[in-house]
C-alpha cells in the first residue's frame, strides 16, 4: 500500500510524532444534558441552599464552566440530618430487610441502565479518560449498589451469634478521585443496614453524585434516606461534627481526616477513615516482565495518578532495574495524553488547576533535591489541566518526592538487593494503605504479603477492587474497611444473641 | 524463729521482662483503709514509659508471628499462674482496701478472662477473617493483622487488666499497661506471672503510678499505634482522643468485655490478591 511507503515509521523516534496521525475516537456528550442549577437533596426534594450560595463546577479538560451547585451551609446540614434522622425513625430502621434490599436493587438497575450517561457525565465532570469511567468506576459502582442490596436481610448472618442493628444517621464524605464509585462504596453497605444519610460529594465533582440523587426518586425510595449537601470543606466540616449523627465516613487526604478525627474526639460518634497512600510497587527479578510493565504503568497511571493506593514508589529488584527502567521509559511514551472523552486516551485531565500545581511542585522539588525527573516527549493540550506521565530516578528515599503523597501521574523508582531490603524500604513510610508484589513464585507472594504494612495487597496485579473484598488503610492511611463483610460491619451494631 | 517479722516485697516496674525500679527513683506510697503503709510502689515516669514502648515495639514482630495456637497456649499458661497465685492476687486487692467478696469476684473474673482468651486465639481468623468471591481469577483472602504496640489504660479491675492485656496479646499485639488504684499491688504481682508464662520480654509491660500522669504521654507517642481509654475519665478521653489524632492511632474503649468485638478492636483486616483462584 503507498501509504506505508509514504509514511515510513521511524522505530525510536518520537512516540508523539509517532501517534501523530491516531485518529481520535470521540465519545458523544449528547447523551448528557447538564442542568445550569443544581440544588441540594433533602428530604426527597432538590433545594437551593438556605443562604442562597452557589459554586460553580467546571470541566478540567477545558478549564471551562459546567453549572451552577448549590454551596450548603451549616443550615442546610442541620436540615439534611433532621430530615435523616426523620426517615431512619419513621420509615427506614424498622422497614424489613427484604424491602430495602429491593430498593437497592432497583438503584443498581437504574444506575445499570443509565451507565453510559453516567460514564460521560463523570468523565466530562472529573476529567478521567471515558475507557475507565465507562469500563470501571460505574460498572463496580453498580456492583457495590448491587451486592449491599443482597445484605440488607441477611445482617444477622454476617456475624454468627451476633443480631445486627443499624447506627443511625451516618454523615458520609466522598472524595473527587472516583466520584460515583465512592459514593456507592459509601452509601451501600450504609442503606442496606438500615441507616440514613447525608452525603457530602467533593467539592468540584459534584455531578454524578447528583444524578444518583435524582434516582433514589426515580427509584422512589422514602424521602429523607439519602440527603445530598453539597459544598466545599467547610460543609464536609459542619457535617463532620454535627451532634446529630452517629457515624462519619470518609475517603480524603489524612490532613483532613486527622482534622476529623479531633472533631468527634470525646464524642461517641463513630469514624471510619480512607486516607491517603504512598503505595510500593515491588517487582523481583523473576516476574514475568511484560505483565510486570503493564502492571506498574497501571498501578500509577491509572486515572492520572489520583488514586489514594496508587503504586507511585517502584521498587526493583537491582540486576533488571536498568533494563525495566528503560521499558517503562520506552512504554509511557505509548501512553496517549488528552482529551478524556476520547476513547484512546489513556491519561486524562488533572482534576483541578490547584491540583496541577501540587504536582508541579512535587516534580520541581524532586528536580531541586538532585532527583532525575522523566517526561516522555508528549503535546500536552493547550488548554484544561494537563500533565505528562512522569518517572524519577535518583531517589534515595528520603526526599518529598519519595515520602509525600503526590496524587499525580508520578512514579519514583528506587531499586532493592535482598528481599528484606525491599520490604524495609516499602514500610518506610508513615502511611499503610496498599502495595503490590510481582514474582512468578508463590512462597515469595507470601512472603511478602505478610510482611508488607498495608491493607491491601495486590500479587501478580494492581488497583483491582471489588465489592466482595475489604479496602482499607493501617496506620496514617485510616481505619476502617468499606465492602467485604468486615466493611459492612462498619455499619451495623452488634449485640450477643442470648 | 523471726515469722512474726513479714518479709515485704519491693513492688517494681515490669518493663522488657525485667523489673526495674523508675529511672526517676520516684514511689507511689500505698496505704490500706486502716492508713498502715503497704508499700513504695515503684512510679513509673514518662522515660520509663518510653523504653515499654520500645521494648513492646522491639518484640511485636516475633510475638504477631508465632503461631496463635501457641500464643493460646502461652495465655493459658497466664490463667494457670493466676490461679496459683489467686489467694496472693485476693489478699493484694483486699488490703489495698477491696471488699473481700468483690476482691474474690475479681480475681476469678481475671482466671476466667485468661482462659477466654487463650481459647481464642486460633478462633480469631474464623471469625473475622474471609475469603472474599471476587469477580475474577483471584484468591482474594483478608486476614487479621494486629495494629501492633497497644497503649492500654485499664479501670482499676484486676479482671480488666487481665482481660484487655489477654485480648490485645491473643491478637498479636504487644502492650504497655498502666496500672494504679486498687490494682496497684496486684498489678505488681501481674508482671511476675507473666514473666513465668513463657510471655516473651517486651509483649506485655506494665507500668504502676498513676495512670492519669502517664496516659498523656501514651496518646502522644508515635510508635504507639492504638490506645485504649477504658480507664480513663470520660472528661479526659476527649483530650486523649484529640492527642491520638496525631497519629490516627486507633482508639478504643473494650474494658475487656469477653466478645468478638473486643477481639476486632484489637484487630485490623489486611486483604491479598493472590493470583489464581480456588473454584469449582
Amino acid at each position: 500500500m503507498s501509504h506505508n511507503e509514504e509514511t515510513p515509521r521511524k522505530s525510536g523516534s518520537n512516540p508523539a510524532e509517532r501517534f501523530a496521525d491516531y485518529v481520535p475516537s470521540i465519545e458523544s456528550r449528547d447523551i448528557v444534558s447538564i442542568r445550569s442549577r443544581n440544588g441540594l437533596l433533602i428530604d426527597g426534594a432538590w433545594v437551593d441552599a438556605a443562604d442562597g450560595r452557589t459554586f460553580t463546577t467546571v470541566e478540567p479538560a477545558t478549564g471551562e464552566a459546567l453549572a451552577e451547585i448549590a454551596l450548603g451551609g451549616t443550615e442546610d446540614v442541620d436540615r439534611a440530618v433532621a430530615a435523616a434522622r426523620h426517615a431512619y425513625d419513621s420509615v427506614w430502621r424498622d422497614m424489613p430487610g427484604a424491602e430495602r434490599a429491593r430498593y437497592l436493587f432497583r438503584l443498581a438497575r437504574l444506575l445499570q441502565d443509565r451507565a453510559r450517561e453516567f460514564a460521560v457525565l463523570e468523565t466530562i465532570d472529573g476529567g478521567k479518560p471515558i475507557r475507565e469511567s465507562r469500563d470501571i468506576d460505574i460498572p463496580l459502582a453498580a456492583a457495590h449498589l448491587f451486592h449491599h442490596a443482597g445484605w440488607a436481610d441477611k445482617l444477622d448472618l454476617a456475624v454468627p451469634g451476633m443480631r445486627a442493628a443499624p447506627l443511625g444517621v451516618i454523615g458520609q464524605i466522598t472524595p473527587w478521585n472516583f466520584p460515583l464509585l465512592m459514593v456507592a462504596w459509601k452509601i451501600a453497605p450504609a442503606l442496606a443496614c438500615g441507616n440514613t444519610v447525608v452525603l457530602k460529594p467533593a467539592e468540584t465533582t459534584s455531578l454524578t453524585t447528583l444524578l444518583l440523587g435524582e434516582l433514589t426518586r426515580e427509584a422512589e425510595f422514602p424521602p429523607g434516606v439519602l440527603n445530598i449537601v453539597t459544598g466545599a470543606g467547610d460543609t464536609g466540616a459542619a457535617l463532620a461534627a454535627h451532634g446529630g449523627i452517629d457515624k462519619v465516613a470518609f475517603t480524603g487526604s489524612t490532613e483532613v481526616g486527622k482534622s476529623i478525627r479531633r472533631a468527634v474526639a470525646g464524642t461517641p460518634v463513630r469514624l471510619t477513615l480512607e486516607l491517603g497512600g504512598k503505595g510500593a510497587h515491588i517487582v523481583c527479578d523473576d516476574a514475568a516482565m511484560d505483565q510486570a510493565i503493564e502492571g506498574v504503568v497501571d498501578g500509577i497511571f491509572f486515572n492520572q495518578g489520583h488514586v489514594c493506593c496508587a503504586g507511585s514508589r517502584l521498587l526493583v529488584q537491582e540486576g533488571i532495574a536498568d533494563a525495566f527502567v528503560d521499558r517503562l521509559r520506552d512504554r509511557i511514551g505509548r501512553l496517549r495524553v488528552g482529551d478524556p472523552l476520547d476513547k484512546n486516551t489513556d491519561v486524562g485531565a488533572i482534576n483541578s488547576a490547584e491540583q496541577l500545581a501540587r504536582i508541579v511542585e512535587h516534580v520541581e522539588g524532586a528536580r531541586q533535591e538532585g532527583c532525575e525527573v522523566y517526561q516522555p516527549p508528549c503535546a500536552l493540550p493547550e488548554r484544561g489541566w494537563f500533565h505528562a506521565p512522569t518517572i524519577v530516578t535518583g531517589v534515595g528515599g528520603s526526599e518529598r518526592i519519595a515520602r509525600e503523597e503526590v496524587f499525580g501521574p508520578v512514579l519514583t523508582v528506587q531499586t532493592f538487593r535482598t528481599e528484606r531490603e525491599a520490604v524495609d524500604r516499602a514500610n518506610a513510610t508513615r502511611y499503610g494503605l496498599s502495595a503490590g508484589i510481582w514474582t512468578e513464585k508463590g512462597s515469595r507472594i507470601l512472603w511478602f504479603a505478610n510482611h508488607l504494612r498495608a491493607g491491601v495487597v495486590w500479587a501478580n496485579t494492581f488497583n483491582k477492587f471489588d465489592p466482595a473484598s475489604p479496602f482499607g488503610g493501617v496506620r496514617e492511611s485510616g481505619f476502617g474497611r468499606e465492602g467485604g463483610r468486615q466493611g459492612l460491619q462498619e455499619y451495623l451494631t452488634l449485640a450477643p444473641v442470648r | 524463729m523471726s515469722d512474726g517479722i513479714e518479709i515485704r516485697k519491693t513492688y517494681k516496674l515490669f518493663i522488657n521482662g525485667a523489673f526495674p525500679r523508675s529511672e526517676s527513683g520516684r514511689t507511689e506510697p500505698v496505704h490500706g483503709p486502716d492508713g498502715r503503709l503497704l508499700a513504695h510502689v515503684a512510679k513509673a515516669s514518662r522515660k520509663d514509659l518510653r523504653d515499654a514502648v520500645r521494648a513492646a515495639r522491639a518484640a511485636q514482630s516475633g510475638w504477631a508471628r508465632r503461631t496463635a495456637y501457641n500464643r493460646g497456649q502461652i495465655i493459658y499458661r497466664l490463667a494457670e499462674m493466676l490461679e496459683s497465685r489467686r489467694g496472693e492476687l485476693t489478699h493484694e486487692l483486699t488490703r489495698t482496701g477491696v471488699d473481700g467478696s468483690v476482691a474474690d469476684q475479681d480475681v476469678a473474673g481475671a482466671i476466667d478472662a485468661a482462659v477466654y482468651w487463650a481459647g481464642f486465639a486460633d478462633k480469631l481468623d474464623i471469625l473475622a477473617g474471609s475469603v472474599n468471591p471476587v469477580a475474577g481469577p483471584f484468591l482474594n483472602v483478608s486476614a487479621t493483622v494486629p495494629p501492633g504496640v497497644c497503649g492500654l489504660v485499664a479501670p482499676a479491675r484486676l479482671e480488666a487488666l487481665v482481660s484487655m492485656t489477654s485480648a490485645a496479646i491473643m491478637a498479636g499485639n504487644t502492650t504497655v499497661v498502666l496500672a494504679g488504684g486498687d490494682v496497684i499491688l496486684a498489678a505488681g504481682t501481674l508482671g511476675e506471672l507473666v514473666a513465668t508464662s513463657d510471655v516473651p520480654p517486651g509483649v506485655v509491660n506494665i507500668l504502676t503510678g498513676i495512670p492519669a500522669d502517664l496516659h498523656g504521654w501514651l496518646a502522644d507517642h508515635e510508635d504507639v499505634d492504638l490506645l485504649d481509654v477504658s480507664g480513663v475519665p470520660d472528661e479526659t478521653r476527649r483530650d486523649l482522643e484529640t492527642r491520638a489524632a496525631e497519629n490516627l492511632k486507633r482508639v478504643s474503649a473494650t474494658a475487656g468485655a469477653r466478645d468478638l468485638s473486643t477481639a476486632l478492636a484489637f484487630t485490623e483486616i489486611r486483604t491479598v490478591w493472590h493470583p489464581a483462584r480456588i473454584a469449582p
